[in-house]
């Protein structure tokens, strides 16, 4: 009986300790400038995402019914006015931020997890494993990305899911080298060295033991590479790989080169995108570099 | 050292047979195989038959498998299903493109190695001033900016509205100069890719100069140097500069592939017709064995080059040696 009172008071402290570190966190965020700037930067972006479609009063469906409606200028009903078809910029670009933001938010995953687990197992098990995933790895690293997801994208077709897995396969090698290294070094820990003698098996150690330890790392190292996962959606959408069903930043800036609105001057179809997609790279990389210094606080002392 | 290049070689080797075998598999084995690749391409029924006698489906995988990698190491890349440049062989389509690519590649390289090194110098000389958060956030921008984007910028501001240079292509359309004027044309043409891919590399480069320039003037040397009464240029010229080159050259090298990326999206802007364009087309048509070229060439130009860099690494930083 006493055994399950402490059992419930240890667990209930540990929880409570959670809590105050994630609080403690946070606040380390938002006295960080970069971080600040980013995740406000981010936060915009999400919302117009998340909510922009509903609130909107036009939809990318609304095709001019007249030609002087098209490649109209920002005017006051139109405020970033039209493209080639009378439809809105503004509605095309609020609608651009969720598959944008979606294809890089899930390809991230996907690289962050292949590149953990391959990261972690060539780390703990090493010998042969460690060479042949590193030489994999060293493979991927020099394997020039765009027209590899070029061909790959090609061959498996346009679906919003091909983007993602195309993606997700070929941004983990730089992420397993990183948790590999740091796992060469908590491996020899005292602690992963007393688990090994008490009889844990290896998937436990590496999933109860190592992973927590270099989550961190994980973690600052997944929002560096939402950022380059979003610029290569653009770039292969713009290339014309793009999910015509559901069209991204990519897709509006391949629209707008193949209507010709730089030839028309229609400054406000083809810069709105650009625009959009820089600012969310800049955002994740501020919020990228800023949670490296917090989270790994080594990088402080350098 | 002779069994490091050795080694490095060797590991070449493999990383480039890896390539064919995914070039040769990925045609085959993924969803779309070759059957349902030829079958779909816009080609006359003649032509899908004697495409599909080639690929030889009726043996064993391995087979072909041998079968393409004897073509391959012959020079044999197949046909394309469409013609390029009046041909319709997938080497002799890539062999023309091919000197394009690379002249405006080495341009584009020698000036952002140049600028980024000026302003990495800059940077570390004066840190922490206006001019080296200025500079610095700057090519933080220029990196996280699409490339195809700054290219759609510089159209529309220098061959749209200002009319100072030609909107695309390699020579001005109708004109067949030759000798001096041909090579006129042609930079004139160039100019502006070459501008616009120097200006998106110059981000890499000048962190990573100003990162090793920092450490580097903090070294014994440098005060050694210092000591002995040498001017600040002298130092910086005779001292920290070549030193810092060496992970330059890394750099250089790792950048190689995303510096192809970014050439595929420029030369598709600028309709230079190189490699990138060639792609472009090639992947708009679904033309499969030229796409399988095409992506066969960069790849073995990638390893080729880092096998270069690292070869030449051994004998710029002689600690490597050891």
């Amino acid at each position: 009986m006493l055994n399950r009172v402490q059992k419930y008071e240890t667990e209930r402290l540990k929880k409570e300790l959670q809590k105050m570190k994630t609080r403690q966190f946070f606040r380390e965020v938002w006295a960080n400038k970069m971080a600040r700037v980013g995740v406000i930067m981010i936060g915009f972006f999400v919302l117009m995402a998340i909510f922009g479609p509903i609130i909107m009063p036009f939809k990318t469906t609304d095709i001019a019914s007249s030609r002087d409606m098209v490649f109209n200028p920002p005017s006051a009903e139109h405020w970033l006015g039209t493209d080639n078809q009378g439809r809105d910029v503004l509605a095309y670009l609020v609608n651009g931020a969720r598959s944008s933001l979606f294809v890089g938010l899930v390809a991230t995953v996907i690289s962050m997890v292949l590149g953990t687990l391959i990261g972690i197992t060539a780390g703990y098990i090493g010998s042969w494993v460690d060479n042949l995933l590193m030489r994999i790895t060293d493979f991927f690293l020099v394997l020039p990305w765009l027209p590899f997801c070029m061909v790959l994208a090609a061959i498996l077709g346009n679906s919003i899911w091909n983007i993602i897995l195309v993606i997700g396969l070929t941004g983990w090698a730089s992420t397993a080298r990183i948790i590999r290294a740091q796992t060469l070094s908590v491996k020899e820990q005292q602690y992963v060295e007393r688990t090994q003698s008490i009889g844990a098996g290896r998937w436990h150690i590496m999933m109860k033991h190592i992973l927590p330890n270099v989550f961190p790392l994980v973690f600052s190292e997944a929002i560096l590479i939402v950022s380059s996962s979003i610029l290569t959606e653009t770039s292969l959408a713009f290339l014309g790989l793009g999910d015509p069903t559901s069209p991204s930043w990519g897709t509006m800036l391949n629209d707008a080169y193949s209507t010709g609105a730089m030839t028309v001057g229609a400054w406000w179809y083809f810069i709105t995108p650009g625009l959009c997609v820089i600012l969310v790279a800049l955002g994740f990389t501020l919020m990228g570099y800023a949670f490296d210094e917090i989270l790994n606080p080594k990088l402080k002392e350098r | 050292m002779a069994i490091r290049t050795l080694k490095r070689f060797f590991f070449s080797c493999v990383t480039i047979f890896f390539v064919i075998a995914f070039n040769f598999f990925l045609f085959r084995v993924m969803p779309g195989n070759v059957e349902t690749i030829i079958a779909k391409a816009n080609t006359s029924e003649a032509v899908k038959a004697r495409l599909l006698a080639e690929a030889g489906l009726d043996q064993p995988l391995l087979t072909q498998f041998g079968i393409y990698l004897k073509n391959l190491l012959t020079g044999d890349f197949g046909e394309a299903f469409y013609n390029y440049d009046g041909s319709s062989d997938v080497l002799t389509i890539i062999a023309g493109r091919l000197p394009n690519t690379v002249i405006l590649l080495l341009c584009a390289e020698a000036v952002a190695i140049v600028l980024g090194l000026l302003v990495g110098v800059i940077c570390a000389q004066k840190r922490g001033s206006k001019l080296d958060t200025g500079l610095l956030s700057g090519s933080l921008v220029m990196y996280s900016m699409p490339t195809f984007w700054f290219a759609m910028l510089l159209i529309f501001l220098f061959c749209v509205t200002f009319r100072i240079f030609p909107t695309g292509g390699i020579t001005t359309p109708g004109t067949n100069y030759q000798g001096w004027m041909h090579i006129q044309d042609y930079l004139h043409h160039m100019i502006l890719p070459m501008i616009c891919m120097g200006l998106l590399m110059i981000g890499v480069y000048a962190v990573t100069m100003r990162s090793t320039m920092m450490n580097i003037l903090t070294e014994d040397y440098i005060n050694t140097a210092r000591a002995k009464g040498f001017s600040a240029k002298y130092i910086l010229l005779h001292h920290a500069i070549p030193n810092a080159m060496v992970p330059m050259a890394t750099i250089i090298a790792l950048n190689i592939a995303a510096i192809l990326g970014g050439a595929i999206q420029l030369e598709t802007l600028f309709s230079w017709q190189g490699l990138g364009q060639l792609m472009y087309e090639a992947l708009n048509r679904r033309d499969y064995p030229v796409l399988q070229g095409c992506f066969f060439v960069s790849t073995v130009a990638v390893i080729l080059v880092n096998f270069i860099m690292d070869t030449i690494y051994g004998f710029i930083d002689p600690r490597v040696k050891s």
